[in-house]
């Protein structure tokens, strides 16, 4: 397929996931401060933090306020990573490749869009804005659920899967990561049972809550982890997520498992084999943050690397949107 | 009571009499439309035009901020074609597309039309759109304009004329696709009934003729669309036309001339391409031979053109048969090359370039539209009855100072067709626009662009300047009896629906009464595309 075509797929199925992250992200924040029995003043600065946009967010609002934190995450325009601007560029992209796509994937994308482009521009209400959210983790549901039941298990479905996988790999650390920055505010509390509270709305704004009961059980930091980064099992687990994104890269280049022919194949090989000999143990005792700023900027190195060697044109002009997010996430 | 207010006026009405009687070919559609509740149109038209902002057909609107779509306004009350007018037609495109293709091949090669003297050189060689890159080259097969959106309108003379040939790449074909899909499930009994023809089929008739394009020995060729991107106003069809007809959808940017062949890149490397359904005006194809400032284009393409490793649809330098000056002559070209007589006529045209004709023009400008050469899309043009004087004297000034470039005829009194309005219907003015494919055989599809222009009194029918579009509904053969309504009553415009009707057309059996209302139920529904 054309390269300009496997770069407008990946990046728009990478965007309706990003868009349903940013919610999940902030719903885990509202969720946190609702369990605030010490009264202690709301912190949003944690949050600008793990997305990785604090400079720019620094730059045009200065103090984290809630009605600034949110607006820059939710609606804003011109932070390319909202979740306005999320959809918005997928369905850009999606534009571009309208006969690649299904028709239903469409109807959806664009639905989805004409939604968050009719929503009011201060959401900072907490239970309308759970309610937006909810209504954005199901239209990335929808389309996803169209999308593999719609749409060909070529190469072009591929890409999308691709796309999303990275994409859900890289959130659900930063996820796990907001939890460290709250850590940091009341390492007080840690082991008590306003901890387990904590950790276990972390589980349910990754929708892990219930899953995680039949698995571990008893609620505790370490299952947390085991869960969220070394399932191979839970859809928005991190190794499950990686080892998705691998299988997608050797169907699109052919190579057999186990083997590589080019720079992402290396990579990620390497950092599906090194999540299936890690332990949890390990994880922590490194030090959950450092582990996952590690693995964000592996994932990171993956994500130039399908840049490079499936959608990059040599010797031309510097081609539109799609290198800028992968410098901003990093 | 629908119709029960609607004036036919001082002009033709495609649906209705001087009388005001429903023209038989419109009587299945005009008893319909009277049996439908007060209320009920709008609520189709709503439904119709949510799936249309659903399904993203939209347009981008120049000079507003890039991205703003809208959506293609629609009326969902269908023009009808008669079967005998449509056969008159089809003829007479098919002849105007043979003539001008045998036109354009002859300037571009002997030029024995202008050695003739039947059309003066100077307006070919002033034409902005000859290309003196094409002098000598033979296209594929021999054939320059693949792809034709002829614009036709009638006068209140009751005669069809064409106002304009479209040969470069005209638009809306997709429009014409998506409305049918619409009314169709608006209303599905009148399909069932009316022996509409189809249009459907256009896109495999389109990807059939560009396949018969390719090089020789091309056992299975690689056809592509190549589109100026998502900027472009028409996007969205470039895209529409790609998906059905299952063929990429390339930018100038995916591809790249090796050794005068077209490559696109891949995901696997480079790949041959054979035939490009190109969207993008002749001055953006190449930036080596044409516009050296474009970025839209294939540096090389037209080398590659001209080897013959490609063929491009439609050819470069057939845009100087659309020229508005050129246009005049048509009449002349079709006797000069075929030795007939023009089946459909032109408007009657004034050339400016032409003293007697200039002096007249200048004359009656407050009559007549003026139209600059090379212009589209409604822009550079004067409508006499409608301008003020000081518009009249810049158009003056504009004629005098460039004679070659302008055109004007009478202003026409453009037929209407009912229209909903609000909650009510009236008339209102349509042009319409067939396409024709010139592949193996010339082959016009049965129906159209129905433009229509929505404000009140209007004549600019546009997209860009307030028009919208209808469905246009050709016509198997003559009406026959309905065969729900055997009463054989004639609606006019002042009959109201008579509920004894439906129950003296209803079979004898129960069910049969049923299955009316069952039907408007059914009509009812949203359309679910």
């Amino acid at each position: 397929m054309l390269s300009r075509v496997a770069d407008s797929v990946y990046w728009m199925s990478r965007y309706v996931e990003r868009a349903e992250n940013v919610a999940r992200f902030i719903a885990v924040n509202l969720q946190l401060l609702l369990d605030n029995p010490g009264g202690e003043a709301e912190q949003w600065a944690p949050l600008i933090n793990t997305t990785g946009d604090h400079e720019d967010f620094a730059r045009r609002y200065g103090e984290a306020t809630r009605e600034a934190a949110l607006h820059f995450l939710v609606m804003d325009p011109e932070n390319p990573n909202s979740i306005f601007s999320c959809v918005c560029s997928a369905r850009e992209n999606a534009r571009t490749v309208r006969e690649i796509i299904s028709s239903e994937m469409w109807l959806q994308l664009n639905k989805f869009y004409l939604t968050i482009k009719s929503a009011p521009k201060n959401l900072t209400q907490t239970d309308v804005l759970q309610e937006f959210f909810t209504e954005i983790k199901q239209s990335s549901h929808l389309f996803t659920g169209i999308t593999d039941a719609t749409m060909t298990h070529g190469e072009a479905w591929h890409f999308c899967r691709l796309g999303r996988k990275l994409e859900r790999a890289d959130k659900t650390s930063r996820i796990l990561d907001v939890k460290y920055y709250l850590l940091l505010r009341s390492s007080g509390d840690v082991g008590t049972p306003f901890d387990d509270i904590q950790w276990a709305a972390v589980l349910r704004s990754a929708s892990a809550f219930e899953m995680y009961r039949k698995w571990h059980g008893r609620i505790s930091p370490r299952g947390v982890v085991d869960f969220l980064v070394l399932n191979r099992e839970f859809p928005r687990a991190i190794q499950y997520c990686l080892a998705n994104a691998r299988d997608s890269l050797h169907a699109i280049s052919g190579t057999p498992y186990g083997t590589y022919r080019n720079g992402p194949e290396k990579l990620i090989g390497q950092l599906c084999s090194d999540l299936s000999f890690a332990s949890v143990d390990e994880i922590i005792s490194h030090g959950l943050h450092e582990y996952l700023d590690e693995l964000q900027t592996r994932i990171n190195s993956v994500s130039a690397g399908i840049f490079e060697t499936f959608f990059a044109f040599k010797a031309q002009q510097p081609q539109k949107r799609s290198a800028r997010p992968l410098v901003q996430s990093q | 009571m629908w119709f029960d207010n609607y004036e036919v006026g001082n002009f033709f009405d495609e649906m209705f009499s001087k009388e005001g009687s429903a023209r038989p070919s419109a009587r299945p559609l005009a008893r319909a439309i009277a049996s439908l509740p007060p209320g009920e149109l709008e609520n189709r038209q709503r439904a119709a035009e949510r799936a249309l902002l659903q399904m993203g057909i939209t347009f981008n609107v120049y000079g507003e901020e890039a991205g703003v779509e809208k959506i293609f306004p629609f009326d969902l009350l269908p023009r009808i074609v008669p079967a005998t007018e449509w056969s008159l037609i089809e003829r007479g495109l098919k002849q105007r597309i043979h003539a001008l293709n045998l036109f354009i091949d002859d300037l571009y090669h002997e030029q024995r039309i202008l050695k003739d003297g039947v059309v003066p050189r100077e307006i070919i060689f002033s034409a902005k759109s000859y290309r003196e890159q094409c002098v000598g080259w033979n296209p594929p097969r021999g054939i320059w304009c693949h792809i034709t959106g002829t614009d036709l309108v009638r006068h209140s003379d009751g005669q069809i004329y064409v106002l304009e040939d479209n040969l470069r790449c005209p638009s809306g074909v997709s429009y014409v696709l998506e409305n049918r899909q619409i009314l169709k499930q608006l209303f599905p009994q009148l399909f069932s009934t009316s022996r509409i023809r189809p249009v459907s089929d256009y896109t495999q008739k389109l990807r059939d003729m560009l396949e018969y394009l390719a090089p020789e020995g091309t056992t299975s060729p690689r056809v592509v669309l190549l589109t100026p991107g998502i900027y472009n106003s028409a996007y969205f069809e470039h895209s529409f036309l790609a998906r059905q007809m299952g063929i990429e959808l390339v930018e100038g940017r995916d591809l790249v001339v090796e050794d005068e062949c077209v490559l696109m890149r891949t995901t696997k490397g480079f790949e041959r391409v054979d035939v490009i359904y190109r969207r993008l005006d002749d001055d953006f194809l190449d930036p080596r031979c044409f516009r050296a400032d474009s970025l839209l284009g294939v540096p090389g393409l037209m080398q590659a053109c001209k080897a013959g490793n490609v063929a491009l649809a439609n050819a470069p330098g057939t845009g100087v048969a659309d020229d508005k000056v050129v246009y005049a002559y048509v009449p002349r070209i079709i006797k000069y090359y075929l030795g007939e007589d023009i089946l459909l006529p032109n408007v009657p045209t004034y050339i400016c370039a032409e003293e007697k004709d200039r002096e007249y023009v200048l004359e009656h400008l407050d009559e007549l539209v003026v139209k600059a050469a090379n212009e589209s899309g409604g822009y550079g043009m004067l409508v006499g009855p409608h301008s003020t004087k000081e518009q009249r004297e810049e158009f003056a000034s504009r004629v005098k100072a460039n004679p070659r470039n302008y055109i004007a005829q009478p202003t026409l009194s453009l037929s209407r067709v009912p229209t909903l309005i609000g909650d009510r219907i009236e008339g209102r003015h349509v042009d319409l626009r067939p396409y024709i494919l010139y592949g193996r055989d010339i082959f016009v599809m049965p129906g159209g662009l129905t433009r229509v222009a929505l404000k009140k009194g209007s004549l600019v029918v546009n997209s860009s300047q307030g028009g919208g579009s209808k469905d246009t509904w050709v016509l198997a053969d003559s009406p026959q009896v309905n065969m729900t309504d055997s009463s054989g009553v004639e609606i006019g415009l002042t009959d109201t629906p008579q509920p004894k009707h439906n129950k003296g057309s209803a079979p004898p059996t129960g069910a049969g009464v049923k299955a009316t209302s069952t039907q408007s139920a059914k009509e009812t529904q949203e359309p679910s595309c």
